[in-house]
């Protein structure tokens, strides 16, 4: 592999990280602040990437269709916060994943009731739909470069917004002592509220952004639920850097690995998962 | 959580149930002619899927360990049966039966060795990721049939010394056998939990630190039971290869692990008869939904949520209620 390949590689490592990251982050904080395995996360994510493929059909603009389609993933996940979530704060934590398990069975069947069985494919805006090249044979598509740097951007803002903001202290309040949050009389309803629709939001988000570069299919959420739960973990479930680091360390791991390991690919995430674990049974950052 | 007995009138509505099933041979050819050879496959499948359901609650109910790679040890020993059968005769079922339990109890020892350190939400994730690689290891090597699976092309042979005891190629035949591994490791289960170290395992659920505060440690009891649930599950999987004559990676699957750990919830954790309901109410559910229509998640879905909310401790809650309720009016 010379260098070029390696470089390709890893940008597309890093993407695919910066990706898992807006994922993982809602999850993450979900789970920290209300306390929810919340299964149903990876469903946002294929709800972004159809309602994407769809309004772009509609508005015949990926970008309108992005824009169009974040309000709705966060009404979404806002009303089944406040319909369904919320009756089972206080019960055990697999009520709350039995919950959000029926929620992924109706997610999916509605997904082929709307949009059918069929794998579609969403073209990158012809603005960034261009390659930079880097010797004679190899290119890098602009849309991945785009895509990693509106990742990165939100992460920063999500950074900005978390330590430096009123609600961002709610959030790291909730997130270590929830019941405290609550006594000291913030509305805590709103923030578990708001909390679910940001993470609903940023998961959709990712699922629309990555239509040009992955098709859009069902029980496309499956995956990456699986994965970003890895990722969680591997982080320390709660801690939005620890998310960061997790999801750009599955992230490389998973393109090195089908580089250099294709036939176990599958593998090399779990098995980092499990080595993380068993040096750090609670994830980096607990 | 842990009911150590069941109230007289719910085991009396049990039995009842029990005894029905028993009979579906008799009354089933009656009710549902033209369906009753495609029941009487389902039926038994469920059975099946009950011991595994029964095993995971060994974990999650008992322990208070929620396992989410669970299906693994099932599909681990379905997979060795596949791999001990020679291709075209039948394997000696007194051989490959102890093997496969074996093995699967032989793989949890090692995964529960390494998955026990970690408690909580990082359990579920660390059993899901030895399950998933698990999954993998079938999934893409060669040898046992990669993502295509593997074949038992005649079924394993139950003899002594040369005589036929049962042939497992009858439908009917193996109907009863699937009843009576229920039943018997519903019994076994039970037993296990009467006894000290099952009071333990129990306790551990409830309180891990008292427990530890005794005397006792509890790695070592969570351990055994996750070896003991293992082992059940690869009993449950050598059943489900022989009754379908194949074995895929999605049976270790964490699709899989899901499904049982639904029916263990939905049942009712911790009451090793809730996990059994659990189980034929949802595959039941399941199949009457897909045989109305297309779009049979749906109702699914909404029947799964409508059960979360309407009955916190899952439909062995309610019953138990119903029992209870009887005895303190006398």
């Amino acid at each position: 592999m010379d260098i070029w390949m390696a470089l390709i590689q890893m940008l597309n490592g890093i993407q695919y990280g910066l990706l898992l990251f807006l994922v993982a982050s809602g999850l993450t904080l979900i789970f920290g602040i209300m306390g929810i395995i919340n299964l149903a996360h990876g469903a946002f994510y294929m709800l972004g990437a159809y309602l994407a493929w769809w309004l772009a059909g509609i508005t015949g603009s990926l970008g309108a269709a992005v824009l169009l389609s974040l309000p709705l993933a966060a009404g979404i996940g806002y009303a089944i916060e406040v319909l369904l979530v919320r009756a089972l704060y206080k019960r055990d934590h697999l009520d709350q994943v039995l919950l959000t398990y029926g929620l992924i069975l109706i997610f999916n069947e509605a997904q082929r009731v709307f949009w059918g069985n069929d794998v579609h494919g969403v073209a990158a805006p012809a603005m960034l739909d261009w390659s930079v090249k880097l010797t004679d044979t190899l290119s890098y598509p602009v849309y991945r470069l785009a895509l990693s740097g509106v990742c990165g951007v939100l992460a920063v803002a999500m950074y900005l917004v978390i330590s430096k903001t009123r609600f961002g202290m709610w959030v790291r309040a909730g997130a270590s002592n929830r019941d405290m949050v609550a006594a000291l009389g913030i509305d805590v309803k709103l923030l578990f509220g708001l909390v679910f629709a940001v993470g609903a939001a940023l998961a959709g988000l990712a699922g629309a952004i990555s239509t040009p570069i992955s098709s859009v299919a069902p029980g496309m959420g499956d995956n990456v639920l699986i994965l970003c739960f890895v990722v969680v973990v591997i982080g320390g479930v709660g801690s939005v850097k620890g998310a960061f680091l997790g999801a750009m360390l599955i992230g490389l791991a998973d393109t090195f690995g089908k580089v250099f390991v294709p036939d176990f690919a599958s593998f090399t995430v779990y098995g980092v998962m499990a080595a993380v674990l068993l040096w750090k049974p609670k994830g980096l950052f607990s | 959580m842990i009911s150590t007995s069941v109230p007289k009138r719910l085991a009396i509505l049990l039995l009842a149930v029990l005894t029905v099933l028993a009979l579906f041979p008799v009354w089933g050819k009656l009710v549902f002619a033209a369906k009753f050879a495609f029941l009487m496959q389902k039926l038994t499948g469920i059975m099946i899927l009950a011991i595994l359901a029964m095993s995971l609650d060994l974990l999650v109910g008992m322990a208070g360990l929620v396992s989410l790679g669970h299906a693994a040890f099932f599909g681990l020993g379905g997979y060795m049966l596949a791999m001990l059968s020679p291709q075209y005769e039948a394997a000696n079922l007194w051989l490959v039966l102890p093997a496969a339990v074996a093995t699967s109890a032989l793989a949890a020892t090692v995964v529960g060795f390494l998955s026990i350190r970690s408690s909580g939400i990082y359990f579920i994730m660390v059993t899901l990721a030895f399950g998933q690689m698990g999954f993998y290891f079938f999934n893409d090597s060669k040898a046992a049939g990669g993502s295509d699976g593997a074949y038992v092309h005649v079924k394993p042979a139950v003899e002594a010394f040369g005589v036929t005891l049962l042939d497992l190629d009858q439908k009917l035949t193996f109907f009863y056998v699937a009843l009576g591994a229920m039943v018997a490791v519903y019994a076994f289960l039970k037993v296990l939990l009467a006894s000290p170290f099952g009071r333990v395992v129990s306790a551990i659920g409830v309180n891990e630190n008292r427990v530890q505060g005794l005397g006792f440690n509890p790695r070592a009891y969570k351990l055994a039971a996750f070896v003991i649930a293992g082992g059940v599950a690869g009993l449950a999987g050598v059943l489900a290869t022989t009754q379908y004559g194949f074995v895929s990676p999605a049976s270790l699957g964490w699709h899989q692990s899901a499904h049982v750990l639904v029916m263990v919830i939905l049942g009712g954790m911790g009451t090793l008869f809730g996990p059994v309901l659990g189980a034929f109410i949802l595959e039941l559910a399941h199949f009457a939904f897909e045989s109305m229509t297309d779009h049979w998640l749906l109702p699914m879905g909404a029947l799964i949520i409508a059960i979360v909310l309407l009955l916190p401790k899952g439909v062995a809650g309610l019953l138990l209620q119903w029992g209870k309720d009887k005895e303190d009016a006398t």
